[in-house]
């Protein structure tokens, strides 16, 4: 298994996500720069960390939709390589037209740090197996634009096809997102992207792991079909 | 077409550069004729109160600034102290009180950015963030939308750049309607072998530019330039400066990265006055000279002149001296991460400061009097009058202590700061232990398996006002003791002494009394000061501020695994008071927000006891004794108590049967060097014979459990309610 991490300048938890995949699965990423075009063929996993790419200047991701790396990473993901973008990695891949959706500003205007409840609602994904349906996880999010959205046709299909991976819980929806979303996945259920940061609970030092079944899943599917 | 800089010095435009005849005089006999209009701004920007400490340095030479982990002082862009294995931290705080004031969201977001660059400047990764915040009182018309921009901006720019806000300080006083403080703290992880200073070396080397463009922003921004003469300057561009997170981020990364090839022999970032103050602190301190020439100074606005070029305080830039073989290795770095690099001059043996402007010398001056023998006063001073003793028998005691209570966790000064700190990010790097809300922030330090740093800011303004001498000694005590509280060894401290016009000896009195009150502090809890700034002027219509010299401390964990948290109380434990019975209520929290009157003495600070009593905590803690640990100050044992059974979600049932005094000063005296714990029930016995045996004064308070806090027959409410009253102020405030 390999997985690689996009850095992009002005993306700044790539050091956060690059630590907890070395400790999950106890090897290093590599790293992929913005001006790449092309990504090892060996590589299973790709994850575009949070941050504020191109100072979010424009609008969240919409630079960054725009690098020459996304073009590769969205030739990968049509192949079927794994694509996680969380926070400003998931305003990335909407912005990419990779995911469906749109993330506005927070209801309450402004930047938001604290822990939710997450409630997996699909757990039967590359990214999820490692939970069970319906269980709720603690999770912390980060972010100024996290307001989820998508017209109502495209959310009914999406519901059905149990394209909302996560959703936040008991009343902690931090950002006015639509149905309380707090993650979702494309139609082939190989790119997924969410708001909250499962980086950051991995370890007895963030006070707990609740975060680490993303990687583990995410990686672990990638083991057992090496 | 050439932009001129032959403009007439006349007395007006001498004032309006903030200098005063006498300095005007010094200039003329120091370079022989009149200045130019460049020279002019050039020795405005070095002579100015902010940059060359003028009133203050006579005073700022006596504090304690060595230890033996410690490795750089005062002098750099930030101080560096040893935490062993070849690691350092590099930290310093900084005020950008005035900027704030007129833009709050980009003067708060510059003072981060500022202050960050100190400490990557140096060569180290930034690690944590804190800023201590004072707004004037909450009814007055500008305090919320100063809070608003101010705590958006700090925000915008770390979680931005992307560094931890982990502490730092809110309050509110009608002494600051005026004129609020943003004092800004970072502190960053390096190699100890890895330090980059300021000082240039060698002659003839390149002198490089990095970072972003210059532009008018910021012209004056140190001295408010004159309005007599270019009111364009003033009427055009505001003074504050506009931050770019996002740039200075990439120049955090390129910096670092072009750290590590060994080009770099001296680095210097551009905060206050700009391309001036860096190049010539470079040049001053390597005694050398240092020749610009400014068609190679990236710009971004047209037909600049040398004079605003020189003034411009433009954010994210650099100064940099490089070994010239590494240039092209150097440039590809800063190309990569789409930033300016221009070699912009070099440095010279000849000690001069010679800027060339569209092949015109437009400025030749001695850099050594520009900089490191820049003016220096011994203002007048007048001590503050030590104030009546005021005995707790004559303050009258609550009818209602639930009442009481309840008013002071809910009071504008005491009430969660969630609000505020909900706005940072406290977590990414994913090495945060402590966020804000407890003691200390405490960060851990990747790559070790045990080792973490301990982070506060504190100061007691109204103690300060009414005793600067014991205020000073109590804002290191403080410090230094919500360090101890989480189990950490203080190492050092930087200051932020912000103060009203230094040319009313009473003002310099404060000034004068709290720099006593911190060397004796610093000097008795080994604590020396490595880093600091000094900000002067803080007054509106003739009223200063409350003297603020806040104090940032910084501690060392062996191992986190044992630290203490204000919020980590068990169901069952025993709460022991370290520390003498309160009896303390002049100056007091209780006094102010209760009583509404200031009269009254400060609680004097014991060193010699903060010293014992800190000591035998943190043994306790790192030997892993402790639960939960708390200090005691502002509102004393009983607002100790309640953010203890807040923090934890716990009640708590405690007495003061042992104790001896009027039970409203038991409650609420703010005597110093004074701690709560919890320690689990088997332990309570061996923790008190070791207080004992140390001769640390201790009582046993009572448990851990249930729902509610009661203290004997006087107190009982619910920690639900509490924590409504705790949690309510400052959304509604601000809603």
């Amino acid at each position: 298994m390999k997985s690689a991490v996009v850095q992009l300048p002005g993306l700044n938890r790539d050091r956060d996500m690059i630590a907890a995949l070395t400790k999950i699965s106890g090897k290093a990423p590599i790293t992929i720069w913005q001006t790449e075009t092309e990504i090892p063929d060996d590589v299973d996993l790709i994850v575009i960390p949070g941050g504020f790419s191109y100072g979010d200047y424009l609008r969240c991701g919409a630079i960054a939709a725009r690098m020459p790396v996304m073009q590769a990473i969205k030739e990968k993901a049509d192949k079927g390589v794994k694509v996680l973008g969380v926070c400003n990695g998931f305003q990335i891949l909407v912005e990419a037209g990779m995911l469906p959706g749109a993330l506005m500003r927070n209801t309450s205007l402004k930047f938001v740090c604290k822990e939710v409840k997450l409630e997996v609602v699909n757990a039967d994904t590359d990214f999820t197996r490692a939970y069970a349906k319906g269980q709720i996880i603690r999770c912390p999010v980060a972010h100024h634009d996290g307001n989820y959205f998508v017209d109502p046709e495209t959310l009914a299909g999406m519901e059905d096809r149990g394209e909302v991976v996560f959703r936040y819980a008991e009343g902690t929806n931090p950002n006015g997102s639509l149905s309380d979303i707090a993650g979702v996945m494309n139609r082939q259920g190989n790119v997924l992207g969410m708001m909250p940061h499962p980086e950051n609970l991995i370890e007895s030092a963030h006070g707990g792991s609740d975060g680490r079944g993303i990687f583990a899943s995410a990686l672990d599917v990638v083991a057992a079909t090496a | 077409m050439t932009i001129p800089n032959s403009i007439a010095i006349t007395p007006e435009l001498v004032a309006s550069h903030g200098l005063k005849p006498d300095e005007y005089q010094r200039i003329l006999d120091l370079i022989g004729r009149e200045p130019t209009f460049t020279e002019l701004g050039i020795f405005s920007a070095m002579w100015n109160e902010h940059c060359s400490y003028k009133s203050s340095k006579r005073w700022l030479r006596t504090l304690p600034t060595k230890g033996t982990r410690v490795i750089q002082g005062p002098g750099e862009n930030a101080g560096v102290v040893d935490i062993d294995d070849g690691d350092c931290v590099v930290f310093k705080m900084e005020s950008h009180n005035h900027p704030s004031y007129i833009e709050p969201y980009q003067g708060a977001a510059t003072g981060v950015g500022g202050i960050l660059r100190d400490v990557f400047t140096m060569g180290a990764r930034p690690i944590a963030a804190m800023n201590a915040l004072r707004f004037g009182a909450p009814d007055h018309p500008k305090t919320k939308h100063l809070v608003s921009g101010v705590v958006a901006g700090v925000g915008g720019y770390g979680n931005s750049f992307g560094v931890p806000t982990v502490g730092g300080e809110v309050e509110f006083d009608a002494r600051y309607n005026g004129n609020i403080l943003v004092n800004a703290f970072a502190a960053g992880l390096a190699k100890s072998d890895a330090i980059f200073l300021s000082e240039a070396k060698g002659v003839g080397l390149p002198v490089v530019y990095l970072g972003a463009k210059t532009g008018r922003d910021g012209v004056g921004g140190a001295t408010m330039a004159s309005a007599e003469f270019d009111e364009s300057i003033e009427e055009k561009r505001p003074t504050v400066q506009v931050g770019d997170p996002f740039t200075e981020k990439c120049l955090l990364e390129a910096c670092l990265e072009l750290m590590a090839t060994g080009a770099v022999i001296a680095i210097q970032d551009m905060g206050a006055a700009g391309l001036t103050c860096s190049a010539v602190e470079m040049g001053a301190k390597g005694d050398l000279g240092i020749e610009l020439d400014l068609d190679k100074v990236p710009v971004r606005e047209e037909r600049m002149s040398a004079y605003e070029m020189m003034l411009s305080e433009s954010q994210e830039r650099m100064l940099m001296v490089l070994q010239p073989e590494k240039e092209e290795q150097a440039k590809a770095i800063f190309v990569k991460w789409g930033l300016d690099f221009a070699i912009v001059g070099k440095t010279t043996d000849d000690l001069r400061f010679r800027i060339l402007h569209q092949g015109e010398e437009v400025a030749n001056l001695p850099i050594k009097e520009l900089g490191d023998q820049a003016p220096e006063y011994d203002r007048p001073w007048v001590a503050s009058t030590p104030r009546e003793p005021l005995p707790a028998s004559k303050v009258p005691a609550p009818s209602d202590y639930n009442e009481t209570l309840l008013k002071l966790v809910g009071s504008p000064n005491q009430s969660s700061r969630r609000w505020v700190w909900e706005q940072y990010d406290t977590l990414i790097q994913g090495n945060s232990l402590q966020r804000p809300g407890g003691d200390a922030g405490v960060v851990r330090i990747e790559h070790h398996h045990s080792k973490a740093l301990a982070f506060s800011s504190d100061v007691t303004p109204r103690y300060v006002e009414a005793d600067p001498y014991e205020g000073g000694k109590q804002a290191v005590a403080e410090c230094w003791r919500n360090l101890v509280a989480t189990g950490a060894e203080p190492l050092a401290a930087t200051d932020n002494l912000n103060f009203g016009n230094p040319e009313k000896p009473e003002i310099m009195g404060q000034l004068v009394g709290a720099i006593k009150g911190i060397g004796d502090a610093c000097e008795a809890l080994s604590f020396p000061i490595v880093s600091g700034n000094v900000s002067l002027y803080n007054e509106t219509n003739g009223v200063a501020i409350l003297p603020t010299p806040t104090i940032a401390g910084v501690g060392l964990l062996p191992d986190w695994q044992k630290m203490a948290k204000v919020g980590s109380a068990n169901e069952g434990d025993v709460l022991i008071m370290i520390g003498v019975d309160g009896s303390h209520l002049g100056s007091s929290i209780y006094l102010r927000d209760i009583l509404d009157s200031l009269d009254g003495p400060p609680p004097e600070v014991d060193l010699d006891a903060e010293r014992r009593h800190g000591n035998f905590v943190r043994s306790l803690i790192q030997a892993g004794q402790v639960t939960a640990c708390h200090d005691i100050s502002s509102g004393g044992l009983a607002l100790a108590l309640a953010e203890m059974a807040m923090a934890s979600g716990k009640g708590m049932t405690a007495s003061l049967s042992e104790q001896k005094g009027p039970l409203h000063a038991l409650l609420f005296g703010e005597d110093q060097a004074r701690y709560v714990l919890a320690v689990k029930a088997d332990l309570a016995n061996f923790v008190q014979a070791t207080a004992e045996g140390a001769a640390v004064p201790f009582r046993k308070l009572g448990k851990v459990g249930g729902d509610t806090l009661k203290i004997d027959d006087v107190v009982s409410v619910s920690v639900a309610d509490l924590t409504i009253a705790h949690e309510s102020w400052f959304p509604n405030f601000m809603a």
